[in-house]
């Protein structure tokens, strides 16, 4: 299956870019997409440990179970106000 | 009546005020974060504000209506600005009526202070004297878990580290 990652700020500069796709086995956890992400290298071997995540526009745990098309950002911590 | 926006045009906050009020309020409240000159002694020109628009649009409208819930029946809205700031510039406004002051005030501090922990928003600062750098911020919680605090929030530390220069960093 193929789930949509999305970066923002400093990750999306150590991933040098805004958006990829990664395929994955089905019933993959964000743990196992996080894994995956470190595995391509270069910025994105660095991306912090305690990266949070948001599935489909929600705050998301390490557990959770992805989906074909699910689109995932990684948020890094944040800043409003 | 609860009502939010995220947006890439200037904040006015005479129209943000417009949204709230009304016979039975005695208090009206207006909140605005201002882009400021300094933060720890660097001179600052100006702020990028970036966001995962489409959620940011989504949390404020629960961080907003969470607010209205905890305080009863109270006019809350909230704004918050993306793109290019100057010094001076407003970035995030709330406004609140109530029927009383102590509700208007929590009811504006619990949505600024939700915004600080869960809006998917990021600065970057731009300085008078070097590169800009990205701000150290706060990881938010994974998912509900910001939901179920509903105590009263934490005062947020003075003064904010700066991130490592193009890294992210875990807050405190």
């Amino acid at each position: 299956m193929n789930v949509t990652v999305l970066f923002f700020a400093a990750h999306r500069e150590l991933a040098g870019a805004r958006d990829a796709v990664v395929a994955l086995p089905e019933r993959s956890t964000v743990d196992a997409l996080l894994a995956a992400l470190r595995g391509r290298g270069g910025g994105l071997a660095r991306l912090p440990d305690q990266v949070a995540v948001a599935v489909n526009r929600k705050y998301a745990d390490r557990t959770t179970v992805l989906a074909e098309g699910d689109e995932v950002a990684l948020i890094p911590p944040v800043a409003g106000g | 009546m609860s009502w939010s926006k995220i947006t890439l045009d200037p904040i006015n906050p005479t129209a943000a005020l417009a949204q709230v009020g009304g016979p039975g309020d005695g208090a009206t409240l207006l909140f605005l974060g201002v882009v400021r000159n300094a933060n720890e002694g660097r001179p600052v020109s100006g702020v990028e504000y970036e966001g995962y628009a489409e959620m940011a649009r989504e949390e404020l409208a629960a961080i907003v209506g969470e607010a209205a819930e905890r305080a009863g029946s109270l006019r809350v809205g909230a704004v918050h600005r993306l793109g290019d700031l100057k010094v001076g510039e407003v970035s995030v406004a709330v406004a609140v009526s109530t029927p009383h002051r102590a509700e208007a005030f929590e009811a504006a501090r619990y949505v600024m202070e939700e915004v600080k922990k869960r809006l998917p928003v990021w600065k970057r600062e731009r300085y008078l004297d070097g590169e800009p750098e990205w701000l150290a911020g706060r990881t938010p919680a994974a998912a509900g878990s910001a939901r179920r605090d509903r105590g009263p929030a934490p005062l947020e530390a003075k003064g904010r580290s700066r991130a490592q220069a193009g890294a992210a960093r875990a807050p405190r």
